[in-house]
């Protein structure tokens, strides 16, 4: 990197990450990949998230929980660009994406998956899959990737079948194979596991597991359940009122009074 | 993975390979069947002059191309405008402007392309506001319906002789006449497309009449519809029906949907300006009736009955219910036309044109077997 990207991207970055931007201008880089700074947004009169600042590193698998109302899926839309930000910066790469629209982030590495399974009922599996990927691929190695994403997302045999007639769990793992075969640096994953079985949910963390540790992608999984979270991650981060409440390891999280009294059902 | 993918469709033949260019899940029919069949009704249509009315049927095809715009920015990417009469319009009065200004064969032929590129800058213009204003879903459906409002109320009250464009006065309801009649070339180097038949006889078939115009618009209608299908089933065409599906799933797969719909809604102008140039040179004569709500809310009953998302519904339906609307008096075709909608909308959601292929798909394979209109097959696959 030059001095004057160097600069450039000090420059960027927002007060929270002044010493990630020391540290790039000294060579001793950080791997923070997304960062948040104050991040506001409101909805008239209603806050949904309030002054959140909130990092995700470079391959880091963390988790996002917290009550009905608390923020979470409001933060994930305010970091593809679905919802514009009310106050507050963010930063991706060292670089502020704050005023990007939600494609040129996408561009930039950022996918995620809607909550509400949002695959397209009419189209074929392949042609699901084919929408991403003809973006960067042509001819005999689309066909590859296609290929290769659909037995990823255990749909091989289905893919002249309709999406919309596969069941919900084959459409989450069809739209997770959709979001990550656009390679992405960061997946973002709204509540994955919602309304699945047991074995479902096993396999889908599996998925999360694999695309993590083989592809290296970092992310951010909103998720009720507290055993799939602990099967999944490591760091877990408790929004509450659109605040960030807590963050930690999960086994810290899990015993924290103050946690289990508020989110996890102790709080009567 | 099928033999087909695995060798990348090499070794398939030439017209196979140009046939898929044509073919897909975004359009009906990819048989052999169907092709031949598409070409039994050109040739009728070719024919059809010397047994019947071609100046009628000739205008029935220029309006098949305002369905073919409507077909595109509604059914193939979700964006429901009656505004396609606005953009008709504009391409109308733009070439009867130019036209009777500068009425030799190179003027009426810059008149035609003025027709379409206005047509087209018009919709860019609207489009350009509406969509990266951030204008989305019904509110596009407003806007468009209250600019054919405000289109019929400012050009029916350009009556006077101020509203003169040159020669040409627009006339407010009286209409522009003496549009000359549709000549492409230059100078030395034209032909006159007259749109009333002219008597010929051939050895062997006996006298009858054709119309040079009706040929002209078949050949446009033919070729637009073809150059649409290998749109719709092209890239390009397949992130048309993902933003026509859900545009923020689209937008989270890195595709700017602002611009889909901008350079769509623009393509659909366009091609409404083009029937609209033809709709003036084939009556030789424009008036703000175009702009009115009536005729605003033809398209959109077109492409409703025939099916928004084929192409080939937009033009079946297109001469079909102008055949009955025009062969029915008054206020009784208005009747037929809101019964049509009413029933197509209550038992056939998806249109005739698509469900009569389900049902001829279902007779041939059996019902277990028929996928539906939109089900890909192998040669989709190998298509890239």
């Amino acid at each position: 990197m030059s001095d004057t990207e160097t600069e450039s991207d000090i420059d960027s970055l927002g007060p929270n990450v002044r010493q990630t931007a020391a540290e790039l201008a000294t060579g001793d880089r950080t791997d923070t990949l997304l960062q948040t700074d104050g991040l506001v947004k409101q909805f008239g009169g209603f806050t949904a998230t309030d002054d959140v600042d909130f990092s995700v590193s470079e391959g880091e698998l963390r988790c996002l929980i917290g009550p009905n109302g608390a923020g979470k899926s409001t933060l994930l839309n305010l970091i593809t660009g679905t919802y514009e930000a009310s106050d507050g910066s963010i930063y991706y790469n060292g670089h502020d994406i704050t005023n990007l629209d939600p494609h040129e982030r996408v561009s930039r590495g950022i996918s995620m998956k809607f909550q509400v399974p949002s695959v397209y009922g009419d189209l074929s599996v392949r042609e699901n899959v084919r929408l991403p990927v003809q973006q960067f691929a042509d001819g005999e190695e689309r066909r590859r990737l296609v290929a290769e994403a659909i037995e990823a997302a255990g749909l091989t045999g289905y893919e002249d079948v309709a999406a919309g007639q596969l069941s919900h769990g084959q459409q989450q793992q069809l739209e997770i194979g959709m979001a990550a075969a656009l390679e992405p640096d960061l997946l973002l994953l709204d509540e994955p596991v919602a309304g699945l079985d047991v074995a479902e949910r096993e396999a889908i963390a599996e998925r999360i597991r694999r695309l993590n540790e083989e592809q290296g992608i970092a992310f951010v999984v909103i998720e009720h359940d507290t055993d799939f979270v602990a099967s999944i991650a490591e760091e877990v981060t408790v929004l509450h009122n659109g605040e960030v409440f807590r963050e930690g390891p999960i086994g810290e999280i899990e015993s924290d009074s103050e946690v289990q009294r508020i989110y996890l059902g102790g709080e009567s | 993975m099928s033999r087909n993918s695995a060798n990348g469709g090499a070794n398939r033949s030439l017209p196979s390979r140009l046939r898929s260019r044509f073919e897909g899940p975004n359009t009906i029919g990819e048989s052999r069947g169907f092709w031949v069949g598409f070409a039994v009704a050109v040739a009728a249509l070719v024919v059809y002059p010397v047994f019947g009315d071609g100046s009628q049927l000739s205008l029935f095809m220029v309006l098949a191309l305002l369905g073919l715009s409507l077909s595109v920015v509604w059914g193939y990417s979700g964006v429901l405008s009656f505004g396609q009469v606005v953009f008709f319009g504009i391409g109308a009065y733009t070439f009867g402007v130019v036209s009777i200004n500068f009425a030799t064969p190179g003027g009426i032929t810059a008149a035609v392309v003025a027709g379409i590129v206005v047509g087209g800058l018009s919709a860019a213009i609207l489009g350009y506001f509406m969509f990266y204003g951030g204008v989305r879903d019904v509110y596009v459906t407003i806007i468009t319906l209250v600019s054919t409002i405000v289109m019929h109320t400012f050009m029916a009250q350009t009556a006077g002789s101020e509203w003169a464009i040159g020669e040409a006065a627009l006339g407010g309801f009286n209409g522009m006449p003496d549009i000359p009649l549709l000549t492409l070339g230059i100078e030395g180097a034209s032909y006159q497309f007259i749109y009333n038949p002219f008597p010929m006889r051939v050895v062997g078939i006996g006298a009858f009449e054709i119309s040079p115009f009706y040929y002209l618009v078949l050949l446009l209608l033919v070729g637009t519809y073809l150059a649409l299908r290998a749109l719709v089933n092209s890239d390009y065409g397949r992130v048309m029906v993902a933003v026509r599906e859900d545009e923020d799933r689209t937008e989270m797969f890195g595709y700017n949907v602002t611009r889909v719909k901008f350079v769509v809604f623009t393509l659909g102008g366009a091609l409404a300006g083009l029937s609209g140039v033809l709709y003036a040179a084939r009556n030789v004569y424009i008036d703000p009736t175009v702009f009115s709500l009536l005729f605003a809310t033809l398209p959109v009953i077109w492409v409703s009955i025939g099916g928004r998302k084929s192409l080939l519904g937009a033009v079946v339906a297109t001469l079909a219910v102008e055949y009955l609307r025009i062969s029915m008096a008054g206020e009784l075709a208005l009747v037929l036309l809101g019964t049509l909608l009413l029933v197509t909308i209550l038992v056939l959601p998806s249109g005739f044109v698509p469900w009569l292929h389900e049902q001829i798909v279902e007779t041939r394979l059996g019902p277990g077997e028929a996928g539906g209109a939109d089900a890909p097959d192998a040669p989709s696959e190998v298509s890239d």
